[in-house]
């Protein structure tokens, strides 16, 4: 197995996938000659030409409806957000094209498109660029919404994504492009809608995906010494969701945190603790413990930011509180 | 063009006409619900249109969309089954007015967010460039539709990659009760083109010959030369923008006056002065059509409505690639199916590879 990183992996996997079938191509914003804003597409253009790696305006709308109409008459399009803020801009065509048409035309059509590119905080980047919107998504019928946390799961699901027939919405993390992990050198794809326990343990269960996951990776190592275990549970697709694995899990540890970078207000990690308090009322020891971001926009400072972003310690202190461990006692 | 075919394209105008005076009726009746809004006083664009299309050409449309199906030979029975949200609909009973597709027909149909489908017709014209065959796309919309963001992204991108796409602004002086000069800048509506050096020519809307005319050269060009082209189509609406139309904002003098420009009317003129048809041939047609129309109401009628478990079917397309153990807790994603309602037809238009 080869070590890479998230951002050569997500490059792998368009590249095979390009090279194998024909119909697939990618648009947006410095994809091509820039060599990708955040250089996941470095190399593809050389490789496939303009058509198929299309450099377009700064235009979100037209990007996303131009996947969406290719997408119609049967090619399967890599539309590339330059961020998920910018994606806002494009939501008519997802939320009212994309995922609407097959419903609206009694099953005529599909949309086997792709929508990705990196999703929440980044670096001091302040307000406007640093949001997480997987419950928008995940909010729609129609919609298939996923959230790797390793390269591994990186390329096996964004190759499944391609090859899906359903609009799938494919969020990165820029935080973790650099992440490295160890990626199978044969061809392979993961299935959507299979999530993985990324750690067990026995006595509380954390649901994290994208970047949380990765916090939630360090929290519990955290934890070991002082001899909880916590299992990670990477749901890795939002929607559809692998219910299942997070239910056994808790079934099994009794207590549950729910960990995300997203306001608190309406999140997916809102209906993470709904489902788990609905599904495993008589399993649950304490109630679902839920971090989130505050529920105030992105500062720019770093201090600020630091105490925004969900840390080790506040998943750590999560986890007392469901443990009913007070600090200190 | 032959005698027998401006024969056939007044019938269509009259068949779409005879079928939406029959809509308004039964949506008084309560047959049609939610959102109708007819195409009375424009067939002559969608018609003229249609005539020029090739059995592989694709079109979308905003949600004023019976006339388009109509004139691209879908069957009307199905249609009118959809808009009473019956089970045999041609949507299933899911879309109702607003959304008719024939996606065998190369009808992708009925959009209803003002100038949405925009860029969507740009991506249809982007997937014909990659794939390389010599199709078309027609994109239709109205007046309001042109102060959309999504129409400069979409002219600009098509433009700027020569996509062959025709967009269609059909003018009918009103967005609902907003009249162009209250909703535009600039008057002449093709003349936007010309910030995308796209080009672009006007009609008029209620004369089929010319129809057929301007848009056969921008077909031409879209198909030879890969280059859009911006129409812009006078026409009229003379019902209301919809069912709930008070029509406060337009004299009775102003219809009246272009009632006297009717296209039914003009084009059946010109089948007696120019092509020797009698009136009792014109007035012959028009039974048929009151038949045919009659025979859309009673198959309608008859039709079932739909089932409650299609409520979950047509979400998702099942798939390899999702893990149904998981997925199946999903009623959506359990009603799933691999198939679409015409099977292989996606396929049909995906393998289209000419190159
Ligand atoms: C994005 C959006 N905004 C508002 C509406 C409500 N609406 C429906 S039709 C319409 C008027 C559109 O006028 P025009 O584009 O001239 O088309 P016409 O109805 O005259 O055919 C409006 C405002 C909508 N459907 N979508
Ligand atoms: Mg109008």
């Amino acid at each position: 197995m080869a070590i890479l990183t998230m951002r050569e992996a997500l490059n792998q996997a368009m590249r095979e996938e390009m090279a194998r079938d024909q119909s697939v191509f990618i648009l947006g914003e410095e994809v091509g000659a820039y060599q990708g804003a955040y250089k996941i597409t470095q190399g593809l253009l050389a490789q496939f030409g303009e058509w198929r790696v299309r450099d377009t305006p700064i235009a979100e709308e037209a990007i996303a409806g131009i996947a969406v109409g290719a997408a119609f008459i049967g090619l399967r399009p890599i539309a590339e957000m330059m961020t998920f803020n910018f994606s806002i801009l494009a939501m008519d065509m997802i939320v009212n094209h994309a995922a609407k048409y097959r419903y609206m035309s009694g099953g005529q059509m599909r949309c086997p498109m792709v929508m990705r590119g990196p999703s929440g905080a980044a670096a001091q980047v302040a307000a406007q660029h640093s949001q997480a919107f997987e419950a928008w998504y995940a909010h729609v019928p129609g919609l298939v919404v996923a959230m790797p946390s390793t390269p591994k799961d990186a390329k096996g699901l964004l190759k499944a994504a391609i090859r899906d027939d359903n609009p799938v919405i494919f969020m990165e993390n820029e935080v973790l492009y650099n992440l490295k992990g160890e990626v199978p050198d044969e061809e392979y794809h993961i299935p959507l809608g299979i999530g993985d326990v990324k750690r067990s343990g026995k006595d509380v269960t954390i649901v994290a995906w994208s970047r949380t996951c990765v916090t939630a990776l360090a929290a519990a190592e955290q934890l070991a010494k002082e001899g909880i275990e916590a299992e990670v549970v990477d749901p890795r697709t939002l929607r559809p969701l692998d219910e299942d694995l997070i239910f056994d899990s808790v079934r099994k540890t009794h207590r549950c945190v729910v960990a995300e970078e997203a306001w608190p207000m309406a999140s997916f990690g809102a209906y993470v603790s709904d489902r788990v308090q609905r599904e495993c009322f008589d399993a649950l020891d304490s109630p679902v413990i839920r971090v989130n971001a505050p529920d105030v926009p992105m500062p720019y400072s770093k201090v600020l930011e630091k105490a925004y972003v969900p840390q080790p310690e506040r998943i750590v202190e999560a986890v007392h509180q469901a443990l009913y461990r007070q600090e200190g006692r | 063009m032959t005698r027998e075919e401006a024969f056939r394209l007044y019938r269509q105008m009259l068949l779409i006409r005879r079928f939406e005076e029959r809509c308004a009726q039964i949506y008084v009746e309560g047959k049609i619900g939610g959102f109708l809004h007819l195409y009375i006083g424009q067939e002559a664009v969608g018609v003229g249109a249609m005539s020029l299309l090739r059995e592989d050409d694709y079109f979308i449309t905003s949600y004023r969309d019976h006339g388009y199906a109509i004139a691209r030979g879908t069957d009307p029975r199905p249609l009118m089954a959809e808009l009473c949200g019956k089970a045999t609909g041609i949507s299933r009973g899911k879309g109702g007015s607003m959304h008719f597709y024939d996606v065998p027909r190369g009808n992708f149909g009925g959009d209803g967010i003002v100038g949405g489908h925009l860029p969507v017709a740009a991506g249809m014209g982007y997937g014909i460039r990659l794939r390389g065959t010599d199709q078309v796309c027609l994109c239709f919309f109205g007046d309001g539709a042109v102060n959309e963001g999504a129409f400069h992204e979409a002219l600009n991108v098509s433009a700027l990659w020569d996509l062959p796409v025709v967009y269609i602004i059909e003018n009918n002086r009103y967005g609902m009760g907003t009249s162009l000069d209250r909703a535009s800048s600039v008057k002449d509506l093709y003349q936007r083109g010309s910030a995308y050096g796209m080009p672009r020519r006007e009609v008029n809307g209620m004369d089929l010959l010319a129809v057929r005319n301007v848009l056969g050269e921008a077909i031409d060009r879209a198909r030879k030369e890969k280059r859009p082209t911006l129409i812009e189509a006078e026409t009229y609406r003379y019902r209301g923008h919809s069912m709930s139309d008070p029509g406060k904002y337009r004299t009775k003098e102003e219809v009246e006056q272009m009632m006297q420009v009717d296209p039914i009317f003009l084009w059946g003129k010109r089948l007696i002065e120019q092509e020797r048809f009698t009136t009792a041939e014109l007035e012959a047609a028009d039974k048929e059509v009151i038949a045919e129309v009659d025979a859309c109401v009673r198959f309608a009628d008859e039709s079932p409505w739909p089932t409650h478990e299609s409520l979950y079917e047509d979400v998702y397309v099942r798939s390899p690639y999702i893990h149904l153990k998981s997925a199946d807790k999903d009623p959506a994603w359990k009603a799933s199916i691999r198939e679409d309602k015409h099977p292989d037809t996606f396929w049909r238009h995906a393998v289209k590879e000419a190159k």
